[in-house]
């Protein structure tokens, strides 16, 4: 029976504490994945156009000719510094890559976590109130599909069908849009609302539409099922009961009770799915073509930068992480419980 | 009977019995079958008085009690006449009976530590309740009403904005009584109010419970398979066996005399197990999709003679005031004296016996 508020900030502590152990395990992991990936990296990237004597050279530029726990270190104290490294093939820091298609991505997964909740959170409650009626049986059929449907086959579909209208598909989609802005924040949208470029934010939006819908399809069958088997469950829970007992009138019952109390794992799901959005948000980006770090970091892994790829899969790693201990503590903030 | 008229004169004021129950009815459609929950039963309950509903796990206690106040599952059914305060509560509108649930009628449950919503600050369940029934409650009345109940179950003021996992067990069942009495009912359904609180914390409740009469007036239904604390607690008792009230009378009546031998054998049962609310009496009590023919208890019972297998007893008022149903109870109190000697001879059953021995 301890105090109510006094242990919220030391929870919150806890959890911002762990994301050290976290983020030191994924990026070690992150490291041995791509040293124990066929081939040499250097060979990989720029072999054929250059010779032996040269590759020895950049190997060694790269300090790639040290012992491995002597780069494991380095490459431990770079990520500290945020110095994720430069790509072989190119030279291009990856941090410029990051700021540079970084917005893209971020606004991707934003719009698909929107689209998702607006789609399967009223679709998830309706059919779990529903139970077992036409409806629900449809509402679930409609989540799996949209849970299993590989990315490039909703992505495709859509473009089909959206085509006539003649709403912006990925034909110009890269870069986002056809106007020119200045970039500040490089999150293009933002910088179109500064520029005050109103033009540029409708067809920015408009570009946005289908990317983030089918990757938001993707998430709302996960929601959907998530907020049916929730609601079922706070239906049946004896504080929705008791509530009945006191006269409570019945849709306040089921609005502030059954519907809210569904709600909070809700937030813990959308900290776990942060993994799912990231590796979805690659496969969007590619069918679309949306100049985001997935679509780049598909394309270093094409061309065999290990260098490039290792930057961009350790700055992924560490958004998810963050995001997942965030989401921790958002959660401790809502629910009371969870702080015990 | 002239003892229980004393008893209840002091409390019950003017006017006939606050809940008149007349064959209630309840049954849930499952796939076998009606399960025939609650079979016909009768009872009143006057103001301030406790009645003690006392029965085997599964004979129809907890259905019985969320009946009266309308709170069945779906899929169940229920007739019969109920009547409270005189209106006949099984002819009213969803909406008004959604209004009476609350502010005249209450329940408070067996499992305090669920019935809170664990989301909710306590004075959030308390200004929700209240403003489910007063639209124009303004905040400080809702605060000095609220308060005013805790502080009669001993809940400290300092804890009105704490949330319900900070309490204990004990402490959760007395803010779910407060919660249920904010708006003064008349009448409230206790379902085994203290089965999931250990032997302390259930004393502090029924006492609790017992005191409520004289803070409130209130009637109370006090559902329980503990025969300890109806002795403690009750004016009055009702024993159910499957379905059925098959004694109900004045409580020290009932425990000093048992017209029906379920009650004696109950009795029986629980004094040799020093209230430990478990009993032994041999066989299990009936599928209420089809119990058995005649009274429901006859394969079960140690007195049971040839009628009883095929005759339902009816209910009737015995020499010390109750009202049983059973034909040997019957006997000795100058009824159904037209039973032939036939009838009258000791059940033989060689099925019982056989179950009994394996
Ligand atoms: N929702 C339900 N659907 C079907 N049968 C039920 C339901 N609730 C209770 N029953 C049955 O009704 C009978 C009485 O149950 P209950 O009123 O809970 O008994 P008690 O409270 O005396 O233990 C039991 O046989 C039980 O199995
Ligand atoms: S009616 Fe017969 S079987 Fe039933 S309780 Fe009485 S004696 Fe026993
Ligand atoms: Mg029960």
């Amino acid at each position: 029976m301890s105090a109510g508020s006094g242990s919220l900030p030391r929870y919150i502590l806890q959890r911002l504490l762990l994301i050290i152990p976290m983020m030191w395990v994924l990026i070690t992991v992150v490291f041995i994945l791509l040293r124990v990936a066929p081939g040499d990296p250097v060979s990989a990237a720029v072999g054929g156009k250059l010779d032996e004597e040269a590759l020895d050279q950049r190997r060694a530029a790269l300090g790639l000719d040290r012992p491995l726990y002597v780069q494991y270190l380095e490459y431990l104290g770079n990520v500290v510094r945020l110095n994720f490294g430069e790509t072989i093939s190119d030279n291009r820091p990856i941090i410029n890559i990051i700021r540079d298609n970084g917005g893209a991505t971020l606004t991707l997964t934003l719009g698909a976590f929107l689209f998702a909740l607006l789609i399967g959170i009223p679709l998830g409650l309706y059919a779990g109130r529903r139970r077992d009626t036409a409806s629900d049986v449809s509402i679930r059929i409609f989540g799996v599909i949209t849970y299993a449907a590989p990315i490039f086959w909703t992505g495709l579909l859509l473009v089909i069908l959206v085509a006539p209208t003649g709403w912006p598909t990925f034909d110009i989609a890269s870069p986002i849009t056809k106007f020119e802005v200045e970039p500040v924040t490089r999150i293009i949208l933002v910088d179109a609302m500064i520029a005050g470029n109103w033009d540029a934010v409708i067809d920015i939006l408009q570009h946005h539409v289908l990317p983030c819908f089918t990757l938001g399809l993707l998430l709302a069958g996960v929601f959907i099922r998530l907020v049916r088997v929730n609601i079922l469950q706070t239906l049946k829970d004896d504080y929705v009961e008791a509530a009945r007992a006191r006269g409570i009138a019945e849709r306040h019952v089921i609005r502030r009770h059954a519907f809210r109390n569904a709600l909070v794992p809700v937030i813990t799901v959308i900290g776990l799915q942060v993994a799912l959005t990231m590796s979805g948000a690659i496969l969007t980006e590619k069918t679309f073509n949306w100049p985001g770090l997935g679509t780049q970091l598909v394309d270093y892994l094409t061309a065999r930068d290990y260098a490039a790829v290792q930057g961009i899969v350790t700055f992924i790693a560490i958004v998810v992480v963050i995001t997942s201990v965030l989401v921790d503590v958002l959660n401790a903030v809502i629910d009371p419980r969870v702080r015990y | 009977m002239t003892e229980m008229t004393d008893r209840s004169a002091s409390t019950a004021t003017s006017g006939g019995p606050v809940i008149d129950a007349r064959d209630l009815r309840i049954w849930y459609g499952t796939d076998r079958g009606p399960v025939k929950a609650v079979d016909g039963v009768s009872f009143t309950l006057r103001k301030g008085e406790i009645l003690g509903l006392v029965g085997e796990s599964g004979c129809g206690k907890s259905t019985l009690g969320r009946g009266l106040l309308g709170l069945l599952p779906e899929g169940a059914k229920m007739d019969g006449q109920l009547r409270f305060n005189g209106e006949d509560l099984l002819a009213l509108p969803k909406k008004q009976m959604f209004a009476k649930r609350g502010a005249e009628l209450g329940m408070i449950f067996q499992e305090p530590l669920t019935r809170l919503n664990p989301l909710m600050r306590i004075s959030e369940h308390f200004e929700e309740t209240l403003k489910a029934h007063e639209k124009r409650i303004g905040k400080a009345e809702i605060e000095r009403r609220s308060m005013e109940v805790l502080r009669l179950m001993g809940i400290p003021p300092t804890r009105f904005r704490s949330y319900p996992h900070e309490f204990s067990g004990g402490m959760r069942q007395r803010l779910m009584i407060a919660l249920s009495l904010v708006l003064r009912p008349s009448f409230v359904v206790a379902d085994e109010p203290t089965t999931a609180l250990d032997v302390l914390v259930e004393a502090q409740i029924i006492r609790i419970l017992h005191d409520l009469r004289r803070e409130f007036d209130t009637s109370l239904l006090l559902i329980t398979h503990n025969l300890g604390i109806i002795a403690e607690a009750c004016d009055r008792v009702a024993v159910m066996y499957a379905g059925e009230v098959v004694e109900i009378g004045d409580a020290r009546d009932v425990f000093a005399e048992p017209q029906h031998p379920y009650t004696r054998e109950l009795l029986r049962s629980t004094i040799s197990l020093a209230s430990t609310g478990l009993n032994f009496i041999p066989g299990a009590p009936p599928d209420l999709v089809d119990p058995p023919p005649g009274c429901h208890f006859h394969p079960r019972c140690p007195d049971a003679m040839n009628v009883c297998a095929t005759t339902h007893p009816i209910q009737r008022e015995m020499k010390n005031g109750s009202r049983t149903q059973c034909w040997a109870a019957d006997l000795r109190n100058g009824y159904a004296q037209d039973l032939t000697p036939e009838q009258t001879t000791p059940l033989s059953r060689e099925e019982i016996s056989v179950a009994d021995e394996a």
